[in-house]
């Protein structure tokens, strides 16, 4: 199969290609097994009667989320977001358009939830719930990556990404699930990580990388492990222990929290920043995964979390910890109060590790070699989930501001793409979402094509040579599909690699 | 008092009563139902009137739909603000005496039928030409078109070739609305004009025309961005907290 991935031709002048309908009917994921399912609590299997659980399913998520009710009722079919979804313009599958994603599930809600719909369904575009309806709903549900492009676009703020995880949340509840994220939340229950990595490798791991900063810089750089007491739980996704390019970035924090001079940890239990319970649009598996951090903190008794660069996590961190367990500020309710009288409150909770390391060199507290990065000519790619689902400092945007101005301290050489292609009109890397695996190739390489686009223009006439990102998704993403766009894989790395090669430690001891 | 009158009567009486109560029921259900999760498209306003001022910048102007795409902005905006001026010219027939403001607006109503039109052929040409708008487009989303386009048409037929008695028809809707029914005057192109505003006044509650209360309650574009300051909570996800 993967012999036959090719990237699709870059465009001459990014306008909006012609559809081809049932482009990409046949590329879906893997479908997790019963012992995958019934691990974190969903049936194994499609079974008789799956039609009527469905449709009830879909009237308890009606009642629960105002977002989906309003977003089935409000699309008026404009198409304004039609030509939005990296998908399609990679695709050109008029199913990976985000209305005629959402017009999957609105066909069904019109038909078993609206008077015109069970009165006149042609006339509105109504379909009964079939087998075919829903293995379309698998196919094209797992060709979103959820990062909200569409959303920015829309007249009603119609977010494709809240009908996707609905729609996975459906297929979940009648057993038809998918293997890559729900293995994945398995794992993390179990292990504490999305790699399925143990304590003591973790342990070890981590001695490892101590020992080779020492003897790449002289410095004892400390990499701690579940040390109570710390004044910092810096949580990160699993990828960034033995991943490249990740773990240069988490050299990267451990030289600034070193600098800094700040006690910090790592935790076995809550190793891992990442929540694929977004990614399946469930609130519990949500909730049941952030509680590991929030347990890890009130065990450890550190005062700070920050999370290291992960797009999706810290969207879950920034924008939902605080409501699913507590870890922010404002809590009035014994839960909350709990954990938020432990936390020092003076800073941001949680933080990025960008707004840690921005702050500390806006007050001078590091100081960097700018030189040491000019090999490298730098861009940044804004990674999908910060740009258009969290904040970072204190003003809107400054998730666009504050990698940005890290990077300018760190780097002499720095040069924006298009600016249709950045900030919140970012393209996705082609694999956020729960799509990040190998038998999606074909749709996360067509996926890729924008910013592969706006990737080539600044290569071409800038002399690009590093894109940067805080994202552990679009890291592995791009290493992977780079080089199908004739580009080298590790032109990509992290905000804090660049922090990394910058930074002075100061004299060995 | 004519059978037509009285059908009239009856229509609008009806119309009005779905329009208002199917609304009133949407918007209570909207509002009942909770939003769990904090989902402000982002860069989103910190403060309640920074998301007022998201909020009237995206209702008045299509802040959005400006960004996304410049030929259905254009289209889309031309007909309702047209359409908002044509609502406050009609006003007149439902007002006496007529406020001040609707007098002054009168000249520019009458020009925005045309706009109306205008938009409306623009919308429906997109729908047709453009390969990715066809193939999302249902029945009801020409009809819609269509609808909107005759009412405007049979509006200035009156106007301009075939006028109708306006006084006349100013007098039967006071009657309406003081419960002292006058007749309607007979004019066929006044029947379609009433007939399918009537129509228009009972799909709204029920059909895309909801865009119009969904708006104001999108969790994307009404939400504060504030997640770490203020611990937001529903009821049901409070639940959780206590097991």
């Amino acid at each position: 199969m993967a012999a036959e991935i090719k990237a699709p031709p870059l465009r001459e002048f990014p306008s909006p290609p012609p559809i081809l309908p049932g482009a990409m009917e046949k590329s879906r994921p893997y479908v997790a097994s019963d012992k995958i399912q019934q691990a974190i609590g969903f049936p194994g299997q499609l079974t008789e009667g799956w039609e009527q659980r469905a449709i009830t399913h879909m009237g308890e998520m009606l009642g629960k989320y105002r977002s989906l009710k309003v977003f089935l009722d409000s699309c008026v079919h404009c198409g304004a977001c039609s030509d939005k979804c990296h998908y399609y313009i990679g695709t050109q599958d008029p199913k990976n358009m985000p209305v005629a994603r959402q017009d999957l599930m609105r066909s069904v809600y019109r038909r078993y939830f609206t008077l015109p719909g069970k009165l006149f369904p042609k006339l509105v575009g109504a379909r009964d719930l079939t087998k075919e309806v829903l293995d379309d709903w698998y196919t094209y549900y797992n060709q979103c990556s959820e990062c909200r492009r569409c959303s920015v676009f829309c007249p009603y703020g119609i977010d494709t990404a809240e009908v996707t995880m609905v729609g996975r949340e459906i297929l979940d509840a009648v057993g038809y699930g998918q293997k890559y994220s729900n293995e994945i939340i398995g794992k993390v229950h179990r292990v504490g990580n999305n790699l399925g990595l143990p304590g003591p490798a973790l342990a070890d791991t981590l001695t490892g990388l101590e020992e080779d900063i020492k003897e790449e810089t002289g410095v004892d750089v400390r990499m701690p492990l579940d040390e109570a007491g710390a004044e910092v739980l810096l949580v990160t996704p699993s990828a960034d222990f033995f991943a490249e390019p990740h773990v240069d970035s988490l050299i990267g924090y451990a030289k600034v929290f070193h600098a800094a001079g700040i006690r910090w940890t790592l935790s076995s239990k809550a190793s891992e920043a990442g929540n694929f319970g977004l990614f399946i649009g469930n609130y519990e598996q949500l909730r049941a995964i952030a509680l590991r951090i929030r347990e890890a903190a009130l065990e450890l008794g550190v005062k700070r979390i920050i999370v290291g660069e992960c797009g999706h996590a810290w969207r879950v961190a920034y924008s939902f910890w605080n409501t699913l367990v507590g870890i922010g500020a404002g809590g009035k309710d014994p839960f909350a109060v709990q954990l938020q009288s432990q936390l020092d409150l003076r800073y941001r909770q949680p933080m990025h590790i960008c707004e840690f390391t921005w702050d500390l060199i806006e007050r001078g507290a590091l100081k960097f070699d700018k030189e040491a990065n000019d090999h490298r000519v730098v861009t940044f790619h804004d990674s999908c989930n910060v740009a258009r689902a969290s904040r970072m400092g204190d003003h809107p945007g400054g998730q666009f501001e504050i990698p940005r101005a890290i990077i300018r301290a760190v780097a002499n050489k720095y040069v924006e793409m298009a600016p249709d292609t950045t900030r919140e009109k970012t393209f996705c890397c082609g694999g956020g979402g729960g799509l990040l695996t190998d038998e999606l190739l074909d749709l996360r390489v067509k996926g890729a094509l924008p910013r592969m686009e706006s990737l080539r223009a600044v290569a071409d006439e800038n002399g690009v040579n590093f894109m940067a990102t805080i994202c552990a998704i679009c890291k592995a993403q791009f290493t992977k599909v780079l080089p199908y766009y004739g580009f080298k894989m590790n032109m990509v790395g992290g905000v804090h690699q660049l922090v990394s090669t910058a930074i002075r430690l100061g004299t060995p001891h | 008092m004519s059978a037509a009158s009285i059908v009239f009567a009856l229509l609008f009486y009806a119309a009005t009563a779905v329009l208002v109560g199917g609304l009133a029921w949407r918007i209570a259900d909207y509002a009942r139902t909770p939003a769990p999760l904090k989902i402000p498209t982002t860069p989103a306003p910190i403060t309640r009137g920074g998301v007022a001022l998201r909020m009237a910048r995206e209702v008045i102007f299509f802040e959005s739909l400006f960004k996304g795409s410049l030929w259905t902005w254009l289209f889309g905006w031309l007909f309702h603000a047209s359409l908002a001026l044509v609502l406050a010219r009609h006003l007149r027939y439902f007002t006496e005496p007529v406020w001040g403001w609707v007098v002054l607006v009168q000249p520019l109503g009458v020009l925005a039928a045309f706009g109306m039109l205008a938009g409306l052929a623009g919308l429906l040409a997109r729908r047709v030409l453009v390969d990715r708008i066809r193939y999302i487009s249902t029945p009801s989303d020409y009809l819609m078109l269509v609808l909107l386009g005759l009412i405007a048409v049979s509006g200035l037929l009156m106007k301009y070739v075939a006028r109708t008695d306006v006084v006349a028809v100013k007098a039967y809707f006071l009657g309406l609305m003081r419960l002292d029914w006058q007749p309607l005057p007979a004019d066929p192109v006044l029947y379609v004009h009433l007939g399918l505003v009537a129509a228009l006044m009972i799909v709204f509650p029920y059909s895309k025309l909801l865009h119009a209360p969904g708006v104001f309650f999108s969790p994307s574009r009404n939400q504060v961005d504030n997640p770490r300051e203020a611990r937001h909570l529903s009821p049901w996800a409070a639940r959780l907290d206590r097991s």
